[in-house]
């Protein structure tokens, strides 16, 4: 076996050296009855000819996203993201260390993060970030009970343009919390909701998206007076962070907090996972903080240097009295989302944020020329909804036979609303040419 | 080997002479190989750009009138300066590709690059999650042939592959359990975990809304059987336990803690973050296991990335299986189904706890380190990763404290008895370490033992590396019994930074890099 450097003189001289005479006396504090004689069910070990074989022929029964016209959007998006990323990811230095608990060997991973940090902040327009959570549902969730623990509520409300997965992650994380409730509007695609209206004295926050679960972007400035005029928080999740290149921050809009996932950048779409959960809040927030964080201190010679800190609020230190379980981050996907922002700088950033908007708005333009198809939003980044006669999920499937990621049914997410029924999302990219943009309308307009 | 390599050819006196020289200072701030780096955005230019990207064309503006104006701040550096800035940073970090990584609780073990390779097959990485199903057929295989490894593996009927990291998988699992409680009319308050477990098992009962309570354990650092049973009761949902445990002992009386509980209406969550020791040996559902997450960053090798990504599936037991998050795949004649909503389970999942269907990417690596392996492979690790550890108590035991008789499974736990009287401290101790070439152990913990040193070498460790390894140990024991204080309060020493004040990082929070206040403002 390729991987284990023992060989059976090895093992026999260990076994020696420990006294005793075979494998079996080291596993004598296992029951009897739990002893497995033989090998479990499964094939043997196998070379990486095999398994490279075994698993490209599962990969190839696949079609990925760049070999076809693709339009999918809500929640995940597909970047060009430049060769320098995955090759600096996999410097094994970066790939195989562990959390950066011995900081004098760890000072890559954690300068690294500290750049991370810096970056979340610059780009939401708030203080303070952490150092990544699991992904940006996650993040919400953590937002929601963060606000609770700063504002001593329970209450939180939940915008009915909050991406459908997000309000279910929500949901889930406070089900068996004796002090949390939600309270999770209807799914909003006419953009008719009056948040404001819910707020009361139990309030700890409202959660709202921009831009939108249907694209939508929305100035959130009442919104977070009216708010803070209660004593509760506003809570901003971002799904699509390449849209903080074109589009107001959302700290510039009063936001207390501010989570997102990061995925766009740097990160592969990968059937959805790991991505990389942005979590930014402002400073008088910083020890209601979840997740780990790094910071600035200097060594025993004066030299600068960084560090986890406020560790004083995680689990390993304070257990069941800690702000969250949680105790890792997602590391190596912040590392790629830090290269891809640095190599893309503030004129890559913005620009690439234009292309895509402009990849939008042909995209759109092309579609609504369609009869029978309508544009549903006044506003949007790269993503918008589009009202079909038909059911989408059905638009959707047939466009996949003819080879066409057309864009995501609305009923994927929210099933059993009539309402949305025929609403499919459409996300455009900088990777989006105009021959996609062609061969989508010819799909659409075939099926309708 | 040239054993001789490295090794210094200068006395004692002459090392510390040069130690303290000033003339060993250089110009700037570089030491041959250690290159100092400044923050990016200390180098940047608003003029650079690391990336090529065309004009964008002219099209009308959607954005509802909130075009940015204001500028980020974020650097501009060209693609040459960003390679290098992140090939600097990595070399400050030390990796299980540089050396032995004996980290206690983790299983730093070897990470194949096989994995790398497959994980970013086209086919795999680049899907949309909500793609038409019929277009990621063979990726919903994927997904399901992991989950049948893993229900093999554990002899458990059904598993939730969503949960990102282990302690998510023990949220997962926690709320399976108090899902099942309800559904049964059953309202339990209390959750027992032992003195020894991880921080992360009381936060996740308390995050679950359980009142935590802790299990003593005897004197041979397991649970205590009679406390136990002295403490079970009808208010006693779950029972959390790691096994093998922290202390790196195997819970000999498991399958009697399993009836006492389940006698009493209780329900057992393990820990699987020690998976390594019995893979492919014991099966979790033997020992009387309801629920298990499985930390696939540990067992099944996938990077561990400075601190993440992971992935904690968990595998339940028929009690729980109803309970079982969304999404989860199914599969029948017409091939591989995602189902994402209540309404189309079969039984009544707790809720979603993420978006989209868990990490994909570490179950790629996951699947080819246990295709490579085998059921044989598996067997194997289990059987190495123990013996290595106990090779390294039997070698290490004259010289350190082992703090429980006997052997171990798979990581071996010390305490600082050995230190006793010499000034010098378990953290000491491991920053010397670091400058004999290797990373520390796991210190301070579990909690149970005073000065813990715990050690986990896993199976992908050569018996060379651990000979170092203890010739290392014993000569720092030695330096330490001589009363060489000032030696281990100094160390590291060989490192980009030397000790770092973590005390005033913590009491004067600077958290972001800010743009340095001009000569003008600032008067």
């Amino acid at each position: 076996m390729r991987y284990l450097p023992l060989t059976a003189g090895d093992r026999r001289e260990m076994l020696a050296a420990i006294g005793v005479s075979s494998i079996d006396d080291l596993f004598a504090d296992v029951p009897d009855a739990a002893h497995l004689s033989g090998l479990v069910d499964l094939p043997l070990h196998a070379g990486e000819m095999e398994v490279e074989r075994t698993l490209s022929a599962m990969a190839r029964k696949n079609v990925a996203a760049g070999d076809a016209p693709f339009f999918l959007g809500a929640g995940a998006y597909r970047h060009h993201i430049p060769a320098t990323v995955d090759h600096l990811i996999q410097r094994g230095e970066f790939l195989t260390s562990y959390t950066p608990y011995q900081p004098e060997v760890s000072q890559g991973t954690l300068q690294a993060m500290f750049e991370f940090q810096t970056m979340v902040g610059m780009i939401t327009g708030m203080e303070v970030a952490n150092a990544s959570m699991y992904d940006g549902s996650t993040a919400c969730a953590e937002a929601v009970l963060m606000a609770c623990r700063a504002t001593r509520r329970g209450r939180a409300v939940l915008s009915g343009s909050l991406h459908p997965h997000y309000r279910e992650a929500v949901a889930t994380a406070v089900r068996f919390s004796p002090h949390v409730t939600v309270d999770a509007l209807m799914a909003d695609p006419g953009g008719t909701e009056d948040l404001a209206r819910h707020i009361d004295d139990q309030t700890a926050c409202v959660v709202v998206q921009y831009p939108d679960f249907f694209g939508r972007l929305h100035d959130f400035t009442k919104l977070a007076e009216a708010c803070h005029a209660a004593g509760a928080l506003l809570v901003v999740v971002v799904t699509e962070v390449v849209a903080l290149g074109a589009v107001k921050a959302p700290g510039a809009m009063g936001a207390d907090i501010v989570v997102g996932e990061g995925q766009s950048l740097g990160n592969a779409l990968g059937f959805g996972g790991p991505y990389v959960g942005l979590f930014a809040t402002r400073d008088r927030f910083v020890r209601q903080m979840p997740g780990r964080l790094v910071g600035e201190t200097v060594d025993n010679e004066g030299k600068r240097g960084w560090v986890l800190t406020l560790s004083t609020r995680e689990q390993h230190i304070r257990r069941e009295k800690a702000t969250s379980n949680i105790c890792t981050n997602a590391g190596l996907c912040a590392l790629a989302f830090t290269i891809h922002l640095t190599l893309l700088g503030e004129a890559g950033f913005k620009r690439l944020a234009a292309l895509n908007h402009a990849a939008a708005v042909r995209t759109a333009e092309r579609l609504a020329e369609i009869d029978g198809v309508r544009i549903l939003n006044d506003s949007f980044f790269n993503e918008f909804t589009v009202l079909l006669p038909k059911p989408a999920a059905t638009v959707v499937d047939r466009c996949a036979e003819r080879r066409v990621l057309a864009g995501v049914p609305v009923s994927r997410l929210v099933p059993g609303d009539p309402d949305c029924t025929n609403l499919m999302l459409v996300a455009a990219t900088e990777t989006t040419t105009d021959q996609d943009i062609a061969a989508l309308a010819a799909a659409i307009e075939e099926i309708l | 080997m040239d054993r001789s390599q490295g090794r210094k050819s200068r006395t004692e006196t002459e090392l510390d002479a040069v130690m303290t020289d000033d003339s060993a200072e250089t110009a700037i701030g570089h030491r041959g190989l250690q290159l100092e780096e400044t923050l990016s955005f200390e180098q940047g230019s608003p003029d650079r750009c690391g990336v090529d990207l065309p004009d964008p064309p002219k099209t009308g503006n959607r954005l509802g009138g909130l075009a940015r104006k204001e500028a980020i701040g974020l650097p501009g550096l060209s693609e040459p300066q960003v390679v290098r800035h992140f090939t600097r940073l990595s070399q400050k970090n030390y990796g299980i590709d540089s050396g032995f990584y004996p980290l206690g609780s983790c299983t730093m073990k070897h990470n194949p690059r096989l994995n790398e390779r497959m994980a970013r097959l086209p086919g795999f990485a680049d899907l949309h999650p909500l793609q038409p199903e019929s277009t990621v057929q063979g990726a919903l295989e994927l997904i399901d042939t992991l989950a049948h490894w893993l229900k093999t593996l554990t002899g458990l009927p059904a598993v939730a592959l969503s949960p990102a990291a282990g302690a998510h998988g023990e949220l997962c699992g926690m709320m399976a359990i108090r899902a099942a409680l309800e559904a049964r009319g059953d309202s339990r308050e209390v959750v027992l975990v032992p003195e020894s477990a991880h921080g992360t098992n009381p936060a996740t009962a308390a995050m679950c809304g359980y009142r935590v309570e802790t299990i003593a354990a005897d004197d041979g650092g397991r649970v205590d059987v009679a406390a136990f049973r002295e403490r079970m009761g009808p208010d006693v949902a779950a029972l959390m336990l790691t096994n093998p445990n922290t202390c790196g002992l195997f819970e000999r009386d498991i399958i009697e803690i399993a009836e006492i509980l389940h006698a009493g209406g209780g329900l057992f969550y393990c820990d699987g973050a020690n998976f390594n020791a019995i893979v492919g040996r014991v099966r979790p559902a033997d020992l009387g296991i309801d629920a298990m997450h499985i930390n696939l960053h540990k067992t099944f090798s996938t990077p561990h990335g400075g601190g993440g990504p992971g992935a904690g599936p968990v595998a339940f037991s028929e009690a729980l299986a109803p309970f079982v998050p969304l999404p989860y795949v199914v599969h029948d004649r017409d091939g591989y189904r995602l189902v994402e909503h209540a309404d189309d389970a079969s039984g009544t999942p707790f809720g979603r706890l993420k978006a989209f269907h868990g990490q994909m990417g570490m179950f790629t690596r996951a699947l080819s380190y246990m295709m490579s392996h085998g059921a044989d492979g598996l067997r194997q690790v289990a059987e190495d990763a123990v013996l290595n550890a106990n090779y390294l108590l039997a070698r290490l035991s004259p010289t350190v404290t082992p703090a429980f008789p006997g052997t171990c499974m798979h990581e071996c736990l010390f305490d600082d008895r050995f230190l006793k009287g010499t000034g010098v401290s378990t953290l000491d101790f491991a920053k010397a370490l670091i400058d004999e070439g290797f990373h520390p152990m796991t210190m301070y913990f579990p909690l149970v033992v005073h000065g813990a040193l715990l050690m986990e070498p896993t199976e992908t460790e050569s018996k060379a590396t651990l000979d170092l390894f203890v010739e290392a140990v014993e000569s720092l024991a030695e330096r330490a019994r001589a009363g060489e204080v000032a030696y281990f309060q100094g160390a590291p020493r060989f490192t980009p930074r030397g000790r770092l004040d973590e005390t005033a990082a913590a009491r004067r929070p600077v958290l972001r890099w800010k743009e340095p206040e001009s000569a003008e403002e600032a008067a």
